[in-house]
């Protein structure tokens, strides 16, 4: 459905604030939203759902053999059970870095994200280089964040065209052995889960 | 834009950033609570973000991108008016007002999502291991301009069937209101080398998930 030059947007103030107190006041006097909603929905992404769920799957698939099993074999089901199934994570997978090979994820037709694991996506995740580079030059998009792998590891970039969601399950860090998950939740960064960060070393 | 040269560098943040602006919380969650007013599809709400202008698609900040397609959204949907959008209008109270999401209703509709995956009546013709070749043009293949999954750059590339994903709601048709057909889904995975003409790694890898109907199998 190609729009002409006078889409409806257009109508609109053209200052993104003003564009979005227009939009959601008109929603509300129409009924049409709760602000009080909306508030929550905001409280629910900057205060109980983000990255330590994904960071809480990844430490116990480190440490608990019989779950990590499951979790390979059904990470939907798995999350699921912990809590964290949800709008942006309906279809889930984890995949897992290894030696050989370094998992990334990206959603280069839009910004898909496991949002119950991770929550609301960094604003480098939504970015046109992101997108752009991640999937031709993983390598050098890892060097912004200041990670190098070594020569012998080959990359596996997903790029999240439907609606599967990945978790990217980092290595496990040397000298870890023997920390509990609380510990061992604290090595794990938002960035480790979609591939552009390493485990923490403890 | 997947392989599109001349984006600059990647700019890494702190975990504990969650929006840039005021303003983005409210885009965020405004989009997130006309969903459940079930007026339209995930695909279809995509598809408004991609049909923008190009002018308007490349200057906008990400949410953005969300107000403006949730504008001519709502307009293209009927549940308001180009005046009341104006501000030139009285505004009228909607019939749709009791399906509001209530703050009651919230944890529940974020917790339940909106799974794809649906029994279908394709059967699967590719099982893990085979050779496939995907669809020499990333068009939709009903709708002129119309919504489609497959990228540019993996258009016309030969690849491997990673796994099936089960079989999940079609976004070429879903987008445009011609029923979920839902078909198999599967991840495919295809050589850097495929994909670029200078890879980084012989080894190197892209998945994507694709459907039954972009593929073909590998002559």
């Amino acid at each position: 459905m190609p729009h002409d030059h006078d889409e409806p947007h257009s109508l609109l103030p053209s200052d993104p604030a003003l564009r979005v107190k227009a939009l959601e006041t008109l929603l509300t006097r129409k009924g049409l939203i709760d602000p009080a909603a909306v508030d929550e929905i905001i409280d629910t992404y900057e205060n109980r759902i983000g990255p330590r769920n994904g960071a809480r799957v990844v430490a116990r698939a480190w440490s608990d053999p019989a779950f990590h099993a499951a979790l390979m074999a059904d990470a939907t089901a798995v999350v699921a059970e912990m809590g964290f199934y949800g709008r942006q994570g309906e279809h889930m997978m984890a995949v897992e870095n290894t030696a050989q090979q370094h998992n990334m994820v990206v959603c280069t037709l839009c910004s898909c994200y496991p949002w119950p694991l991770l929550g609301i996506p960094p604003g480098w995740y939504k970015s046109d280089a992101y997108r752009a580079r991640v999937v031709r030059e993983p390598r050098r998009v890892l060097a912004d964040f200041g990670v190098e792998l070594p020569p012998e590891t080959s990359v596996r970039v997903w790029d999240s065209t439907a609606e599967m969601r990945y978790l990217v399950i980092p290595r496990r860090p040397e000298g870890s052995e023997g920390m509990d998950e609380e510990a061992l939740m604290a090595l794990v960064s938002r960035d480790s889960m979609i591939g552009t960060g390493l485990a923490r070393r403890p | 834009m997947g392989g599109r040269f001349g984006d600059g560098p990647v700019v890494p943040e702190d975990e504990g950033v969650i929006f840039h602006a005021g303003w983005h919380p409210r885009a965020m969650a405004v989009t997130v609570a006309t969903g459940p007013l079930g007026q339209w599809n995930i695909d279809m709400s995509r598809h408004a973000r991609e049909c923008l202008a190009p002018k308007d698609y490349a200057r906008f900040s990400y949410y953005e991108k969300w107000m403006a397609a949730l504008a001519n959204l709502l307009v293209d949907k009927g549940l308001v008016t180009r005046d009341e959008l104006a501000g030139a209008s009285e505004v009228q109270p909607s019939p749709l007002a009791d399906h509001a999401l209530t703050r009651a209703r919230v944890a529940e509709v974020l917790a339940r999502g909106g799974p794809v995956d649906r029994p279908s009546a394709v059967t699967p013709i590719f099982a893990a291991g085979d050779a496939v070749v995907t669809r020499a043009l990333a068009e939709n293949a009903e709708v002129p301009g119309g919504h489609t999954r497959l990228p540019a750059y993996a258009a016309g590339a030969r690849g491997r069937i990673l796994r099936q994903h089960g079989t999940h709601v079609f976004p070429d048709s879903n987008a445009h209101g011609q029923g979920e057909a839902p078909e198999p889904l599967y991840a495919v995975v295809f050589p850097a080398s495929e994909l670029w003409a200078h890879p980084e790694h012989p080894d190197d890898e892209v998945v994507l998930d694709l459907w039954q109907s972009y593929l073909s199998a590998a002559p």
